[in-house]
């Protein structure tokens, strides 16, 4: 064996869960309440502990999976993800009687797909991922069949997807054609020993890349998919979606541009600063003006885009240190946020518009200060990680001299609270009108919220380890 | 290692605040809460005169000094100590905290347990503000203050509470955060001329800062702190905040948060950027000036008590920027020494109007009338809080804008000149207010049989009358431990800002060396 296989152990494990839940699931008697989640669960953890024993040796299989540190970083994040996503599915999958085993399998294999397209080092194998990733997306977001809203925003994003995978193929042909490999590091010592003088076939290989890379991270102009299919997935695929497939997407993303590119940075960097400044202010003005809490966390989430590619653009030791502590404080609040509005659709009643939430407080305190604790550290307030991971990418740049890009960063973090608030104004602030029950929170789903929560303290007070952590993954790559 | 003053003041509110997460919720759920959080911060006043007593008064140095690395790949430290400029805001912090949570006894009764969380919170965030020797650490406690103040003005105020709320936590986030920018960049400025990220204040007060960069930073920094003071035309949140913030809230904004925006300018804008701080100080102080003139003549149009004693909270703290810019001994020392006055007498003045409110519900000056002979204890209270305010000799308020005043006069005496006729404009307004509430016949029968001080508001309000009185007759006491570390602040700024000038830079404040 020699440890050939040992780079694809974190994503075997994940597969594994996920075909032992398809066959629980042909096992399972109609209305049977089976453990499934459990299974994946198992193969999580197993991916966890692999991750951890993989760690620093920069184990290589078939010359295509790199499980360097980077690579495994995100693969823990990817980890907390997929166990924060399955605790918080379990009363949507409940109310919705949503098949279980199905759901679970798609979400397991979504997890493995993510892992492999954090690790890829071949374009192919990246854009192998990435399918494997977005075709389990696409079913999960349309998994409640009777929902128009939820069908049609599976269609739309399955079309645009399919459209911006088109582009991504097409810059990969491009590479290939310049560099005759689509091995990110054979492609990239060809690039740089023709950097001198980018030929436009170079300039157009990346930019084609690039609009296939911004409408996976949902980055402006190419969000337009986003709020749609986050507002008609369930609560608990939207958390899933917005921060796995974020992490994944922003994982390739930095290691095409910021390693195998990164000779041609001066051309793309332009392009890159303006997309990165356009989303931050499009996912945070267009957000003060929803209605939908689901919608107005899809805005969010296209604003936090924003900030990493902040990150991005900037290149430096920090700022890539910042794409991965970000990734990760963003996957916990914003898995936090969208588990409690998972919490609260009663199936007939999304009880997503602003409006469900008023007089929460009263009701449900402890649901409320969750949800308080989730949207302050998305809306950067210390001690909480949110502030931390902001004031990295900021302060990342600061350094790299791109004084404006943290000015607008900061503007938009201060419009981004304001509607933030309005829920919190919501919860605490205005008597609770419709009288409608608020439904119980299940054990399991409570417990992922506090410790998310927990975590979020965590890191806003005692971030150095992580940090080390963070700043130690990006030397394997870079 | 010595017992970690600081640290324990600052955790010991947090750790009642986690207390109370405890409290079983039931018919005694309010009355626990209280105990708890009265007790736990009258330990925390007990522990900043014991501070205070074990001071040095005549070392200029930081004491109490205590540091360990956070982040030290950024070379961001936990550092906290204090001296003479922060010592006395740290006895008024504890001094009012007890004495908020005790004014809202009768007019808090829903979520009580919550209330106290809030409060020892803040105060937690604010003792953490004055002690902060990081700007990291620094800027992590000035944000965090925010929220507490934001619930407990959204959630405990008046009719407008969620308006007031979020405006002022916009207001002085969008001011913050560009302080956080310029904070980064000094960093990274450290990083560049000596190899390693620092946050530390005092490695940083020794750092040579471009003069370009001055202004920018300067002015990030200045105007977070122009909002919170707030400098006119930075105010307008103020009067939202006050008058919709529920009577602890009022004083604990008045009393403290707002030097936060002072004691800032003294602290950091001004030691960290001292040619731009020579360069810019002229126009602050006009500002200042604008501010007092202005704050005192909307204050004396005030229908409302509240509003009107939130303006001339504007018009008092101008008189303290006014003495931070005339950078000489007297104005600087007069400024802190006005920012307690100001914490003691404002505080105070919100009290009384809380009372006369718990009374009525209403706070316009129209319903009242003729009190004198209903509550002449109450009155009796209120005037002298009125005339600490107004600055009459023998009370806190004179010895302030006195020096304050002879420090302006020795920079720019028609500036002076200006700020004085806000002694008397005060005087105008607050004694027509008086007149108004508390002079005449009982106008309205509603005011016929109203209650006289209560044993809990005599407890409330007696201790803030001794110190208005001691304050204003031995102000020495409190002067001492201010003196030195003023002074060596002063040096620093004016040694640093001509030493750069002898070197010949081309530095922005060429001419305006004072």
């Amino acid at each position: 064996m020699n440890g050939a296989f040992n780079a694809i152990v974190p994503m075997a494990c994940v597969t594994a869960a996920g075909i032992a839940a398809m066959i629980a699931e042909a096992f399972r008697e109609p209305g049977e309440r089976m453990p499934i989640g459990g299974l994946g669960f198992v193969g999580l953890a197993g991916a966890a502990i692999a991750s951890i024993l993989l760690w620093g040796r920069g184990a290589v299989s078939f010359g295509m999976v790199a499980a360097d540190n980077f690579g495994l970083f995100v693969t823990m994040v990817l980890v907390i993800v997929g166990t924060l996503s399955i605790a918080i599915s379990g009363p949507t999958i409940d109310r919705e009687q949503l098949p279980m085993g199905e759901y679970y399998a798609l979400l397991l294999f979504a997890v493995a797909g993510m892992i492999l397209m954090a690790t890829a080092t071949d374009l192919l194998l990246i854009f192998l991922a990435l399918e494997v990733l977005s075709l389990a997306v696409y079913v999960l977001t349309g998994i409640r069949r009777q929902s128009p809203l939820s069908t049609e925003a599976a269609l739309k994003y399955f079309l645009l997807g399919a459209f911006s995978s088109a582009f991504f193929l097409y810059g990969i042909a491009f590479t290939y054609g310049l560099t005759g490999s689509t091995r990110l590091d054979r492609v990239g010592s060809l690039i740089a020993a023709q950097a001198m003088s980018p030929t436009p076939m170079q300039l157009l290989a990346v930019g084609l890349l690039l609009v296939g890379f911004a409408f996976k991270v949902a980055a402006v102009p190419f969000h337009m998919w986003t709020p749609d299919a986050y507002e008609g997935a369930p609560a608990a695929v939207t958390g899933f979606m917005s921060t796995g497939v974020k992490a994944a997407a922003f994982a390739a993303f930095t290691r095409v541009f910021l390693s195998t590119f990164e000779p041609l940075r001066g051309d793309w960097s332009v392009i890159l600063w303006g997309i990165a400044a356009a989303t931050m202010i499009v996912g945070t003005v267009v957000g003060v003006s929803q209605s939908n809490v689901k919608r107005m966390l899809a805005y969010s989430s296209i604003g936090h885009g924003g900030y990493l590619l902040v990150a991005m653009v900037a290149a430096n030791d920090v700022g890539k240190g910042a794409i991965l502590f970000y990734l990760l404080t963003y996957a916990i609040t914003n898995l936090g946020a969208f588990g409690v509005i998972a919490v609260l659709d009663a199936g007939d009643r999304a009880n997503d518009r602003v409006e469900d939430y008023a007089g929460l407080w009263n009701e449900r305190p402890a649901l409320a200060a969750l949800m308080t604790i989730f949207l302050l550290s998305l809306g950067g307030f210390p001690p909480l990680a949110g502030f931390i991971a902001k004031w990295y990418v900021f302060s990342a740049a600061v350094k790299a001299g791109y004084n404006w890009l943290a000015i607008i960063g900061v503007l938009t973090s201060v419009i981004s609270v304001f509607f933030y608030l309005r829920i919190v104004v919501m919860m605490y602030m205005t008597p609770r009108g419709s009288g409608e029950p608020v439904p119980p929170t299940p054990a399991l789903a409570g417990a992922a919220l506090v410790i998310s929560a927990i975590l979020l303290f965590y890191l806003g007070i005692l971030p150095a380890r992580v940090l080390d952590l963070a700043a130690a993954s990006i030397g394997t790559i870079f | 290692m010595p017992f970690p003053i600081l640290s324990t003041l600052v955790a010991l509110p947090v750790v009642g605040a986690i207390l109370l997460l405890f409290v079983r919720p039931g018919d005694n759920e309010e009355r626990v809460s209280r105990m708890i959080a009265l007790v736990i911060s009258l330990l925390v006043f007990g522990e900043t005169l014991l501070l205070w007593s074990r001071f040095i008064p005549g070392s200029p140095e930081f004491q109490f000094v205590e540091r360990h690395a956070w982040i030290p790949a950024f070379g961001i430290t936990y550092a906290v100590g204090v001296d003479g400029i922060s010592l006395l805001l740290l006895v008024l912090t504890g001094f009012l905290t007890p004495i908020a949570l005790l004014s809202s006894w009768e007019s808090v009764h829903t979520k009580t347990r919550a209330f106290c969380m809030f409060v020892l919170l803040l105060e937690s965030a604010m003792l953490g503000v004055f002690v902060s020797l990081d700007l990291f650490l620094f800027y992590v406690f000035w944000d965090a203050m925010l929220v507490p103040m934001y619930f407990l003005i959204g959630i405990w105020g008046y009719d407008r509470r969620v308006y007031a709320a979020v405006k002022f936590i916009l207001y002085t986030m969008a001011g913050s955060v560009l302080m956080l920018l310029a904070i980064l960049g000094l960093a990274y400025l450290h990083y560049t001329a000596t190899g390693s990220y620092s946050f530390d204040l005092l490695k940083l007060y020794t750092l040579d800062v471009p003069d370009h960069l001055q202004v920018y930073f300067f002015l990030a920094f200045a105007l977070a702190f122009a909002i919170k003071v707030p400098l006119f035309p930075f105010h307008t949140w103020l009067p939202d905040a006050h008058v919709e913030a529920p009577t602890a809230g009022s004083v604990i904004l008045a009393g403290v948060l707002l030097k936060m925006g002072t004691y800032g300018l003294v602290r950091f804008a001004f030691p960290l950027f001292p040619q731009a701080a020579v360069y810019f100080a002229p126009a602050l102080g006009v500002l200042a000036v604008i501010g007092i003139i202005y704050g005192a003549l909307v204050a004396m149009v005030q229908p409302d008590m509240k509003k009107l004693v939130a303006y001339s909270s504007v018009s008092h703290l101008g008189f303290v920027v006014l003495g931070i810019t005339a950078m000489n001994m007297q104005g600087v020392q007069g400024a802190v020494y006005q920012m307690l006055n100001h914490g003691i007498s404002t505080g105070g003045l919100f009290l009384i109007v809380g009372m006369l409110s718990d009374r009525r519900h209403t706070r316009l000056i129209a319903e009242y009338g003729g009190l004198k002979k209903v509550t002449p204890r109450l009155v009796a209270a209120f005037l002298i809080i009125t005339l600490s305010s107004i600055g009459l000799p023998g009370l806190n308020g004179f010895v302030g804008e006195f020096l304050i005043l002879l420090g302006a006069f020795r920079t720019d005496p028609k500036l002076a000149a200006f700020a004085a006729t806000g002694v008397i404009l005060s005087a105008t307004y607050m004694l027509w207010m008086f007149q108004r509430v508390n002079y005449g016949p009982v106008t309205n029968e509603k005011n016929a049989n109203l209650a006289d001080l209560q044993p809990r508001e005599w407890v409330v309000i007696a201790p803030i009358i001794a110190v208005a009185i001691l304050m204003g007759v031995l102000p020495n006491i409190f002067l001492r431990p201010i003196g030195p570390s003023v002074e060596r602040t002063l040096n620093q700024i004016h040694q640093r800002a001509s030493a750069v000038l002898n070197a010949g830079h081309s530095a922005p404040g060429a001419g305006a060396t004072r």
